[in-house]
This record gives structure tokens, C-alpha cells and sequence, in this order.
């Protein structure tokens, strides 16, 4: 897929992979709308590509919050267009330091779930109908090895990305047809503020770098060599 | 006939009134049926708007209450058609008037301003924002109703007047067309070989209260049209409107370039019995009243008698009306060659 000129939301965007994103794609000639709670943070994100001279616009949602769906996929298409690429890449641990599942409170388990899933499922409805009766677009699941593997600890986000995972594979057996494409995404460990959370005594020299992991996510998008719901790693 | 007060759980089980035009026939089927009334060669058109929670409630600077309908928004202007305290319970004929305004005068809407730059008649006005852009956006989302009437047994929300296929906001009432439509009849409709095309147009309001303004609806109303629509509806051998308004936006185009063109325009036309459609042959609607403008403008594709038997039909097998209500696939006697427009 070509990206000069086409529209991509971004969630989760001011910091980690999402920034990096969202700057990769602009490089890439991509009208970015980035998404994230933080305003203040995305519109520093934001500042920086336009000085760059990309496009690049911010919208403040949090995308767990059910109310905040439709007016974020309205103002976002107001402003720049109907939609081509959605990354749903925000996503929430849970409360850190991480917990087995007995030691988590049902109210995180939901909402991380709620941020994790159902609001991807939320965005997606919101978006990609438009693409499936405009013939075409792709959206892409931000995923972890965490979704694969079992590892003590990581309970409701592994179930949360195990989930998004196969709720790419299901949208994409549901809109093959209309050719709205579905692509999962594992990017690996990266040195984000979000894996010092988990691991905090990870070693940085041996993380990826978010900026590295985007540029490889662009190639993927542009050479778009994929079965539709297929998950992939990144690195 | 009885308006549909609230969102049925199953649009699919909906009913449909085939209204075949050359046999002068009438069909009772459901909106889950509709993949086996078309097949190869057809493209059904959608309007992908996404619809603005365009009702707001306001003060002037008096502390008069108002409340201000978007009839359409562009940049930070908007034209709005005005009305005076009261909300959608009351039916718009029974609305008070706005308060008196002038050019200038600026009016609160619970923080976000606007001032009035032209009045067009004593409801129809031309506002200005305060604000643009993503700030204009959020602040409408946040104090915008969705524009209602008082046949509607609850105060709607954001969700209940999205189509399953809605992208920019630019309707300020639901296309409700196509609300039926759900995903499920849509991929079954591309398994039968039915093409399926958008294009957006910006709907307007369908009442104001005001016979004259009423009379002079729809106002102009911008639309956009993709390449892949106009190569869909070119080799099409039937075209399948959902919705007045995509059959406004496409002979518009038609007729303003005298073939069918993708790109952006401004409709202007009226449709009406007299208006002969070139490029749409059949058309997927609510049930309409005759003596309403869009009764009128379904003799484009049917002779009168037939639909009034349509509608006699709809009435007496207890059909509802109004956009929660069922539909009819108008079907014109015969298909229009969209392929020479």
C-alpha cells in the first residue's frame, strides 16, 4: 500500500511505538491523526512532525471510554477524511508492578480489557464499515508475544492481546470479501516507558529501539504481503 | 401511517415493500431478503456520512433560549435554522420562534460562541464559531444532541443515528436509508455479485417547522464522489440507490458536468415527479406519505397510481414510517443504461 496522501489513526501516540509511528508514517507522506489521553504529550508529538513537514493532527480520547468512539472517528474524519489505515497500538499493562491473575482485581482485569479490546472493537466499527463499502483499507493490531505465550504475570494484558489477535482474524474471515484487511502485529521488546514498567530491570542496550520497530512496521505496510488476519513479528 | 418510535433490535427482520414498477407489482419481503432481489450487474450506492449531533442549546446574549439545528457545516460556518425554547418533544409546527436576532449578535452554546453573520429568514440563519478545526469538533460532540422529533419515544444517542458504514459527519440527520443495512445483508449482497459503492453526501434537515423555509428544503448540499463509485456506477447495468440523497448527489454530478464525474460538488437540484433520474434505476427508501416531497419524487421511478396502491398497501399491513421505520425498493420500469451516463 502506497501511503502518500492516505489517512492513518494512530492510537496510543504520544510516546513509545505509537510516536514513532505516527512520525514514519508522516515521513512516509501519510496524513497522521494521532490519538492519546495525554494532550499535552500528543501535542508535542504533533508540533514535532509538522516542524518536520509532515501532516499530523491531535485528537484527545481515551479510547477505553465508550463515549469517546464516535466523536473521536467523527472529528478525526471531519478534519482529514475518511480513514485508510487504523493502528490500534495504545494499550494499558494493568496496574505494575504486574500480579498473578489471583492477585488481580476484577475491576483492572476489565479495564484492561476495555482498552486493550473492546475498545479496538469499538474503533474498528466506528471505521472500518466505511472502508468495506469504500472497497478497501487496512487495520493493523498492535499484538505481543505475551498473546502466545503463557507467562505468569502478564494475565490480563496476554489475555486482552490473545483476544485482539483473534478478533483481527474474525473481522478479516467477516469482511475479506469487501477488502478491508486485517494484519496483527508482535513488535518485539522495545525500550519504551511501558516495558520499564513491566521490567524494570531489563536491560535497554538489549531492547529494540521504537523508531527502528516503526520503520519496519512502514515496510510492511507499504509491501502489504500478507494473508488477511495474518499476525506477524515484527522483528 | 404509524412512525417507528424506537431502534428495532433486528434490522434484517425489518420489512420491505418491492414495489416493481414495469409489472406494476407488489412484494412483501424483508430487508434480509434483499440479496436475492439483486444480483450481477447491479451496484447498490450508499451515503457514508456520518451524522453530526447537530442540535444545539443556546442562549443570546439577552439569556433568551434558543436552540440552533446545524442544516450544514463547513470550516467554522454553519447555516442553522433556529428555534425558540422548547426541545424535540414539542412537534417543530409548535415551536416558538427564535428570539429576534441581527447580524453581529453573538450567541452562547454553553461555552462554545458563535455569532449570527447573516439571517436568511427569521430561522434560517449563518453562524460563526469561535472555534475550528479538532477544538470546533470536540466541542460540538460534546454539547451536540442528534437532531430528532417528537414522534421518537426517547432522547436519541450518537449511535442511534449511525449507519453501519459512516465516515466524516457531514449529515446533520441520519441518511436513514441505509440504516437497515447491516453487514450481514451487505457481504451477502457481495456474494450474489452485487457491487457495493459509497459516495458522501452532506443530508440536511427534513423539517423546520416553517412552511416556507420547509418548501424551500432540501438547501444546497455538498457532496463527494470517489473514482471507484464512478467506475462502479459506469459499468453497472442497474444502479441501486440507498437514499434520496445519493440519487441527489449522482444526478447532480450528472448534471453538472453532463456525465457522471468523481471529485466534489454542491447539489443544488430538486427532485421531484417532473425530474427524470439518468443514471438511478432503483431505489431503497423509507416509506414516505404521498403529499411529502419525497413521495413526489419516487414518481421518477414508478407511475403514481402504483405507488399509491404502495402506499395504501404499507398502511394497511401496518408498514411504519419515518427513519426507524420499514423500507421500500422502488424498482423503475426498466433499467436506465447507467452505463451511457
Amino acid at each position: 500500500m502506497q501511503l502518500r496522501d492516505k489517512v492513518v489513526m494512530v492510537t496510543g501516540a504520544s510516546r513509545g511505538l505509537g510516536e514513532a509511528l505516527a512520525h514514519e508514517l508522516a515521513r512516509a507522506g501519510a496524513t497522521v491523526v494521532a490519538v492519546a489521553r495525554d494532550e499535552r504529550e500528543l501535542s508535542r508529538v504533533v508540533d514535532a512532525i509538522r516542524a518536520e513537514g509532515g501532516k499530523a493532527h491531535a485528537l484527545g480520547a481515551d479510547v477505553g471510554d465508550k463515549e469517546a468512539i464516535l466523536p473521536l472517528a467523527g472529528a478525526a474524519q471531519a478534519l482529514v477524511g475518511p480513514v485508510d489505515v487504523l493502528i490500534h497500538n495504545a494499550s494499558t499493562l494493568g496496574p505494575t508492578p504486574l500480579r498473578l491473575l489471583l492477585d488481580t482485581d476484577c475491576e483492572d482485569f476489565e479495564r484492561v480489557l476495555s482498552v486493550n479490546l473492546v475498545g479496538p472493537f469499538r474503533l474498528t466499527k466506528a471505521i472500518a464499515g466505511a472502508m468495506a463499502v469504500r472497497g478497501g483499507g487496512l487495520v493493523i493490531q498492535l499484538s505481543s508475544d505475551a498473546s502466545v505465550n503463557a507467562y505468569p504475570g502478564w494475565g490480563a494484558y496476554s489475555v486482552s492481546k490473545a483476544a485482539l489477535d483473534h478478533l483481527g482474524r474474525i473481522f478479516a474471515a467477516e469482511l475479506d470479501s469487501m477488502g478491508v484487511r486485517f494484519l496483527s502485529l508482535d513488535p518485539g521488546e522495545m525500550d519504551t516507558v511501558m516495558h520499564r514498567e513491566a521490567i524494570p530491570d531489563a536491560d535497554p542496550s538489549t531492547l529494540a529501539r521504537p523508531a527502528a520497530v516503526a520503520q519496519r512496521i512502514v515496510q510492511l505496510i507499504r509491501a502489504s504481503d500478507f494473508a488477511n488476519g495474518a499476525r506477524l513479528e515484527v522483528a | 401511517m404509524r412512525p417507528a418510535t424506537w431502534p428495532r433490535p433486528e434490522p434484517e427482520r425489518e420489512r420491505l415493500l418491492v414495489v416493481d414498477a414495469s409489472a406494476g407489482k407488489l412484494v412483501d419481503r424483508n430487508v434480509g431478503e434483499l440479496p436475492s432481489l439483486l444480483g450481477p450487474g447491479d451496484v447498490l450506492v450508499v451515503n457514508d456520512a456520518a451524522t453530526l449531533p447537530a442540535s444545539l442549546a443556546g442562549v443570546t446574549a439577552r439569556g433568551e433560549a434558543l436552540e440552533a439545528r446545524l442544516a450544514g457545516l463547513e470550516g467554522d460556518r454553519a447555516r442553522a435554522v433556529l428555534f425558540g425554547a422548547g426541545s424535540w418533544r414539542a412537534p417543530t409546527e409548535r415551536r416558538a420562534p427564535p428570539p429576534a436576532l441581527a447580524p453581529g449578535d453573538e450567541l452562547d452554546f454553553d461555552g462554545l460562541a458563535a455569532r449570527v453573520e447573516t439571517l436568511e429568514s427569521e430561522r434560517l440563519v449563518s453562524l460563526r464559531f469561535g472555534e475550528s478545526g479538532a477544538r470546533l469538533y470536540r466541542a460540538l460532540y460534546a454539547r451536540g444532541r442528534p437532531v430528532q422529533y417528537s414522534y421518537v419515544a426517547g432522547s436519541y444517542r450518537l449511535w442511534h443515528v449511525q449507519t453501519r458504514f459512516a465516515a466524516r459527519p457531514w449529515a446533520v440527520e441520519m441518511p436513514s436509508a441505509g440504516r437497515p443495512l447491516t453487514f450481514g445483508v451487505l457481504t451477502a449482497l457481495r456474494r450474489r455479485g452485487v457491487a457495493i459503492a459509497s459516495l458522501t453526501h452532506a443530508a440536511g434537515l427534513s423539517s423546520t417547522g416553517d412552511g416556507a423555509l420547509d418548501a424551500s428544503l432540501p438547501l444546497p448540499e455538498r457532496y463527494e464522489i470517489p473514482a471507484r463509485t464512478r467506475d462502479l456506477v459506469r459499468s453497472a447495468e442497474r444502479v441501486i440507490a440507498v437514499g434520496t440523497s445519493v440519487v441527489r448527489a449522482l444526478e447532480a454530478s450528472r448534471l453538472e458536468h453532463g456525465e457522471l464525474r468523481a471529485g466534489a460538488g454542491e447539489a443544488r437540484l430538486r427532485l421531484d415527479a417532473s425530474f427524470s433520474p439518468a443514471i438511478v434505476s432503483g431505489l431503497l427508501t423509507g416509506v414516505h406519505e404521498p403529499g411529502t416531497s419525497h413521495f413526489d419524487l419516487l414518481e421518477s421511478f414508478a407511475p403514481r397510481a402504483v405507488l399509491e396502491r404502495a402506499f395504501a398497501h404499507s398502511e394497511a399491513s401496518g408498514y411504519l414510517g419515518h427513519e426507524l421505520g420499514d423500507s421500500w425498493l422502488v424498482l423503475a420500469a426498466r433499467a436506465r443504461g447507467a452505463r451511457a451516463a
